[in-house]
């Protein structure tokens, strides 16, 4: 059990909304061709906790990040909403971001504003930025009962099975065997080869497979 | 192949099969069923004189049937472990009464009829799937009479005809007749780039196998006639156009058509009716042999590794990378990686190159020798626990212990916990916590999107990896769908609360769709089973409360299902509409004099 997690878990320190900055991206004209972000930035400047809410022209970019982490420096921000892409691409990134400027990486709540909203609305600009609204507005809730969390570090085997012996899984386990590492290579047929085995001249070569 | 068989750091287990995974990243249990040989592979030296001495006579896998092998035998000459191999279906057994000539033909005594399958288990901190294509079986293009006339073949059936190690030496010969043919024509994309017969999707090799098999067939025979029937050439590759150019310049015919109908003539030769749309005609072509550029499909294992591995496949049946750009070698599933056509049609170069890619991925995750755990992972509120075991039943990784007859606490251990929140869900006294997905932070965003105007919109619980990424994937796709759709993401479709979706009709949401990944596809082993039987047992008790129960819906969409999606929130939206404020009102009134 991770019990650092608890220190600053909910209800025990329920008075003291922690400080929230929200950064609404535009990723270009990907969100802001369809989202008023600015607008989605503004409202959100009213929600409980939040003291610095900006859009920004992209997050993810260097300038981005630096000034973000500028903010949450001359704010003494606690948590982080960023409102831009899925947390699918750049949850990574962000929480990045975050550690190195000296929070826990899991005080970042993100809103998914471009897969989910400026993509799927396009002709509807007033709704998705409504929509926006609601999407940071959730986020911004849900990142004022957010605590940190410390990641457990496990030992691992340096060693990798590779399912296939044809052309892909015999380069992956070369490489790797070249590399020092132990490979299982599990092949179905009797010989390793696959279909490349079954192929004289290939193209653009014009030589042997084998 | 000789430097991977021979590599000191490279354990080759043939005749086997990867049967079960265990574990997590960093720290894989695989269990392998390997076959018995019934050929000792270190001492057998690939004489021969066992399978001289079999009378069992077989169709040659390896060349498609185009030759004949024995019982025992040798896959090809070049085979890695060069070892023979028995096939016990075939073989007539060892009683000396019945046959055992190879026993007696071996010098080496390498022969073991003794020997029994084996399962092996090994330890692995990541895993490269590489299992790659199987061709498509153009039977159902029955209009190219593949089953009918014997001198229509498919590309890889020629290509061991061609091939200096296939069954011919490399001599081109009609199956009929074994004349060398005057003419040969090909036809391309037979199983791809088709709505009706096939797949949808170009097979991407099939115009280069083609274009380098007229450039080997006009190298052996100048003076051979060869035609290929296409819709596009797509020689998009590098160094690809030259060899097309070549093709050309050799003499071969492009026709720009995808025949209609074939029919044998006479002497065994084939009529070919095609439209040419780059003259505007109807033409018949008379050809000596007729080849079938077939498309590639995923391997029959396809399905059941990714069940066990619980990673995605796209609607085409291939492995789903977790980004199409910036991870396209990498599995959603931590640790796993893809090389080759597990992941889609490519050539040899793209294998290799995608191949290195994932080692080298394996190799950045696997050298540091120690791997952070997420910790998004439960915890329990020991104060809270009636140890009532409940959580430890629906843990899919056994990670929960908890004595029920001493009344001893649960117990998590966070190193095989995986994070999907079931326990938490099923937790029937609010004694667990499931880390950065927990019930205050689920409930205030299911408040904060109801806060206003609650009637108008549709509240989703979508999973991490299937259902959350389907929405993103419609997203990519652009596929617009109604946009009062609000998407909570947990884990797991298993965290879902039955509290988190009560809590979402008290606060006024007219329909609650709860979405995951399709059964046994689940990202975390099983656990979606679990949403099924709450979800179940949510809709029994609001027949009881007299709630409508088609308010609350239960989806199951992958990764890779974008226009799913999108059309699951259409049809939510619209059930969203039948729903009047007075029954909104009144299920509010329900649940909250129930919760008094």
């Amino acid at each position: 059990m991770s019990l650092q997690s608890k220190t600053s878990s909910p209800g025990e320190d329920v008075e003291s909304i922690p400080k929230i900055g929200v950064f609404v991206c535009h990723c270009g004209a990907n969100i802001g061709k369809v989202v008023d972000c600015p607008k989605v930035a503004e409202a959100a400047l009213g929600l409980p906790g939040v003291v610095v809410s900006k859009d920004i022209g992209y997050a993810c970019s260097e300038p981005g990040q630096q000034e973000i982490k500028d903010l949450i420096e001359e704010y003494g921000l606690e948590r982080v909403v960023v409102a831009s892409c899925s947390p699918r691409l750049h949850e990574p990134t962000f929480r990045q971001m975050l550690q190195s400027a000296g929070l826990n990486p899991f005080l970042l709540e993100m809103a998914n504003l471009r897969e989910q909203c400026s993509w799927v609305h396009m002709s509807e600009p007033d709704a998705a930025t409504e929509k926006a609204m609601d999407l940071v507005k959730m986020s911004v809730s849900r990142a004022r009962l957010l605590w940190p969390l410390v990641e457990e570090v496990h030992p691992l085997t340096k060693r990798t099975l590779v399912i296939g012996g044809g052309v892909a899984g015999i380069q992956a386990a070369l490489d790797l065997a070249e590399n020092g590492y132990e490979v299982v290579l599990v092949e179905r047929k009797p010989s390793i080869g696959g279909t490349m085995a079954q192929l004289d001249k290939t193209f653009p070569t014009m030589d042997c497979s084998i | 192949m000789t430097d991977a068989g021979r590599h000191p750091k490279i354990k080759l287990h043939t005749l086997s099969e990867v049967k079960e995974v265990k574990g997590q990243v960093g720290d894989f249990t695989a269990r392998i069923l390997k076959q018995a040989r019934y050929v000792d592979e270190s001492a057998c030296t690939a004489c021969g004189e066992c399978a001289k001495a079999c009378p069992v006579v077989r169709p040659d896998e390896f060349n498609l049937g185009l030759s004949s092998r024995k019982a025992i035998y040798s896959p090809f000459p070049q085979a890695v472990p060069s070892a023979y191999v028995i096939n016990a279906d075939e073989c007539l057994g060892h009683n000396p009464s019945i046959c055992a000539k190879c026993v007696d033909a071996c010098d080496k005594k390498c022969i073991n009829f003794h020997m029994s399958d084996e399962e092996i288990y090994e330890k692995v901190g990541s895993i490269v799937v590489a299992t790659g294509l199987s061709p498509y079986d153009p039977t159902e293009h029955d209009e190219y009479g593949y089953t009918r006339f014997e001198n229509v073949l498919t590309s890889l059936e020629f290509e061991r005809l061609i091939n200096a190690g296939g069954p011919t030496q490399g001599e081109v010969l009609r199956p009929t007749d074994r004349k060398h043919p005057k003419s040969v024509g090909f036809i391309q994309c037979v199983g791809s780039r088709s709505a009706h017969k096939g797949k949808e999707y170009c097979s991407n090799i099939c115009c280069m196998n083609t274009i380098k098999s007229t450039l080997m067939l006009k190298e052996h025979y100048p003076d051979v006639d060869v035609k290929v029937f296409y819709i596009d050439i797509r020689a998009f590759g590098k160094g690809f156009e030259d060899l097309y150019r070549r093709s050309r310049r050799l003499g071969v015919q492009y026709i720009r058509g995808l025949p209609g109908s074939v029919s044998e003539t006479g002497d065994r030769s084939l009529s070919v009716s095609v439209e040419n749309t780059m003259a505007g005609k109807l033409e018949t072509h008379e050809l000596d042999m007729l080849v079938l550029a077939v498309g590639l499909l995923p391997d029959p294992g396809t399905q059941r590794l990714q069940e066990m591995l619980g990673l995605q496949l796209t609607p085409d049946g291939f492995y789903l990378e977790a980004h199409p750009k910036l991870q396209p070698v990498d599995a959603a599933t931590r640790g796993v990686f893809f090389a080759g056509c597990a992941e889609s049609p490519k050539d040899i170069k793209e294998s290799v190159t995608q191949a290195s890619a994932a080692a080298a991925r394996a190799i950045r995750l696997m050298h540091k020798g120690e791997i952070a755990a997420e910790p998004i992972t439960s915890m329990v509120i020991e104060e809270n626990c009636k140890a009532c075991g409940k959580c430890a039943e629906v843990c899919p990784y056994n990670a929960i212990t908890v004595d029920v007859k001493k009344k001893i606490p649960a117990m998590v251990n966070t190193a095989a916990c995986a994070g999907c929140g079931t326990c938490a869900a099923e937790c029937p006294f609010g004694a667990i916590v499931m880390n950065h997905f927990t019930d205050e932070q689920i409930l205030s965003q299911v408040d904060a999107l109801l806060a206003e105007n609650p009637r108008e919109k549709v509240l989703a619980f979508a999973c991490n990896w299937c259902s959350y990424a389907g929405a993103d994937y419609a997203g990519v796709s652009r596929l617009q769908y109604p946009p009062n759709v609000r998407l909570i993401r947990t884990m797991c479709s298993g965290r879902v609360d039955e509290d988190h979706i009560w809590e979402g009709f008290r606060k006024g949401a007219p329909v609650v769709l709860v979405s995951g990944c399709h059964i046994g596809d689940c990202h975390y082993i099983d656990a979606n089973h679990w949403t099924e039987k709450r979800v179940a047992r949510v809709w029994k008790k609001m027949e009881k409360l007299g709630i409508r129960p088609e308010r609350l819906q239960l989806e199951w969409i992958s990764a890779a299902e974008g226009v799913r999606f999108a059309e699951v929130m259409r049809s939510m939206e619209k059930l969203r509409q039948e729903v009047t404020a007075e029954e909104v009102e009144r299920t509010m009134e329900i649940l909250n004099t129930k919760k008094q």
